[in-house]
């Protein structure tokens, strides 16, 4: 806690003390966060400045570390999907079909192809309602609040599709071991054909309101800007990394889950600016919305999940009345089943970057060794690069710009 | 031409011998081991060599091995990945108790936090690290948590009455 409080000892007052501009005035030192309204989660940021300048900068995370890695390790697999809903927690079923597909590359499962089509569909709508929520927020954190209001009534359109999928909204513990947990109703169909109806229109006309407005354009144009090269130094993924001009998408460079078979592109910037980072993530909803309208045309029939009665629960009502569910749901539930002794590293494209699923097996029921690659993690330590020299202003710009979220920074 | 792991395997074993060891195909990343001595120039090898060109380094973490050897107890293993050739690598060095490595730092960046997070959950010593403290837990915390013999909760506690919540003290 000695950083809160500053000690006369702390490196920013001895530059304090030490340096003096021109005019006599000195530099002085800001709390950025850790609770404040413009920094969108629990971020704290201790700031040098030179009147309203930053020479420095110094983050302190882990506000609302949980210990992820460690509970995991006294969990049974099908228990840490839940953990994973709380990491980043604007697209939750990315991270819930990440942790089954590596699961299932552990277990050497052929997941149905329905079940991976529909995973696709599942995994570019929460890809939407992430990319949606970061676009709007940098609107609002220039100024702009109605374009934010304005698209935030499709995230509800999107958490009423998860709902009718498995039941809940925002941490959807969605699917299982081998595909679903059950059919998708009617409804959700009913209520995906709506929002690919109804929200291409509004996306276009919130892309008109900000892509050439003067006044967003000032706000953002060359600022927090990083350069390919530094981007790769300081491990940026996702959208943050296209728009500094590098193509890499796991989508491309690893497909899993059926990706193969969709046709989209991967939108890439220039200069790696706020601006590039908000049109390539405008442009990849575009893809996004591509993706899911080709799944749903070539959306093949047959089995929601795979046939493995050993780590996929039997329907309730055949546990009361068939021998072999009662064996299975016992077997389960206490844990009797077999698990290979292996490493295994999934990464999918999560919704600001390559999250990744490092996990250790040594033959029990619960991961020896579970390492979340979080995505945000690794490269929040380029921010400190991106605002020096900026003004205090930019600095909320391109914290919102990054797409960092708290829950998967400090898992 | 793709980059072949065979290859890898005879540029690394040519240049540091018997540093390196323990190839071996795990599902789809080639893994090899390297000696603590020899870890940092590996890891400088595979990322500045033109042909091998393991530019990105994806992953770093600490693994505890409470029932290995005296020289095994702790692992770090370095994911990295090729994006030209889309080639991924895992490079792992084992640490014995109180461990100590060389910090990768001057080479990439990004593994600043990574390494201050293996400090912070393994007690792993990275040589050379500038700011070496912890990162996700208090500063005050004398303990790596996540290194096995780590327990769970505290069972000593006492705001955690166990017949609040219906259960006998012996937790059964």
């Amino acid at each position: 806690m000695s950083d809160l409080l500053l000690p006369p000892e702390h490196r920013y007052a001895k530059v304090i003390e030490q340096t003096r501009n021109e005019d006599g005035s000195e530099f002085s030192i800001l709390n950025l966060g850790p609770t404040h309204p413009a920094t969108h989660g629990i971020f704290q940021n201790i700031l040098l400045m030179d009147g309203e300048r930053i020479l420095d900068a110094e983050p302190t995370i882990g506000y609302i570390h949980r210990a992820f890695e460690k509970i995991a390790e006294n969990r049974p697999f099908y228990q840490i999907n839940v953990l994973t809903d709380r990491m980043n927690y604007c697209s939750s079923p990315i991270n819930n079909m990440a942790w089954w597909m590596t699961v299932e590359k552990l277990l050497n499962i052929e997941v149905p192809k329905r079940a991976q089509y529909l995973r696709v569909i599942v995994m570019e709508l929460a890809r939407i309602t992430d990319h949606l929520i970061c676009n709007s927020i940098l609107g609002v954190d220039t100024g702009a609040y109605t374009g934010f209001l304005y698209v935030f009534q499709f995230r509800e359109k999107v958490y009423e599709i998860y709902e009718e999928i498995c039941g809940a909204r925002l941490t959807t513990n969605m699917g299982r071991i081998g595909g679903f947990e059950r059919e998708w109703s009617e409804e959700a169909f009913k209520k995906l054909d709506v929002f690919l109806t109804d929200f291409p229109v509004a996306w276009k006309e919130f892309e008109n309101l900000f892509e050439r407005n003067r006044i967003f354009i000032d706000r953002t144009v060359n600022v927090g800007g990083i350069t390919a090269e530094s981007a790769m130094q300081y491990g940026l993924t996702g959208p943050n990394l296209r728009a500094a001009g590098i193509d890499y998408d796991v989508r491309k460079a690893a497909p899993y889950s059926s990706y193969e078979d969709f046709e989209f592109d991967v939108p890439v910037g220039k200069s790696g600016d706020t601006y590039d980072r908000f049109c390539v993530r405008n442009a990849e909803v575009w893809e996004s919305l591509s993706i899911i309208k080709q799944a749903l045309a070539k959306l093949p029939e047959g089995p929601i999940h795979a046939d493995v009665p050993d780590y996929y629960l039997p329907p309730k009502e055949d546990v009361y009345h068939n021998m072999e569910s009662l064996i299975y749901h016992f077997k389960i539930v206490m844990g009797e089943v077999p698990v290979p002794v292996d490493e295994i590293y999934h990464a999918v494209e999560g919704g600001n970057g390559e999250l990744g699923f490092y996990l250790t097996t040594d033959g029990s029921r619960t991961p020896y060794r579970l390492k979340l690659r979080r995505p945000c993690f690794i490269y929040y330590q380029a921010y400190t690069e991106m605002i020096k020299g900026g003004m205090l202003s930019d600095a909320i710009v391109i914290l919102s710009s990054l797409n960092v979220i708290a829950g998967e920074l400090d898992a | 031409m793709a980059l072949e792991t065979a290859y890898i395997q005879e540029k690394l074993s040519q240049k540091f011998g018997n540093n390196v060891l323990n190839f071996e195909m795990k599902r789809d990343i080639f893994t090899l081991e390297a000696t603590p001595n020899a870890i940092h120039d590996v890891i400088r090898f595979l990322k500045e060599e033109e042909d091998l060109n393991f530019h990105f380094l994806t992953d770093l973490t600490g693994i505890h091995f409470p029932d290995n050897d005296e020289t095994h107890q702790f692992a770090v293993v370095y994911q990295m990945h090729n994006w030209v050739e889309n080639v991924r690598l895992r490079v792992k060095t084992f640490l014995p108790e109180n461990p100590e490595t060389v910090t990768i730092t001057d080479l990439f960046l990004c593994a600043n936090w990574m390494e201050r997070e293996a400090w912070d959950f393994f007690g792993i010593n990275f040589i050379g690290h500038p700011q070496l403290k912890r990162i996700l837990n208090m500063d005050e915390m004398v303990s790596h948590p996540m290194r096995k013999e780590f327990p769970m909760e505290d069972s000593g506690r006492t705001d955690k009455d166990d017949r609040f919540f219906g259960r006998t003290p012996v937790n059964n």
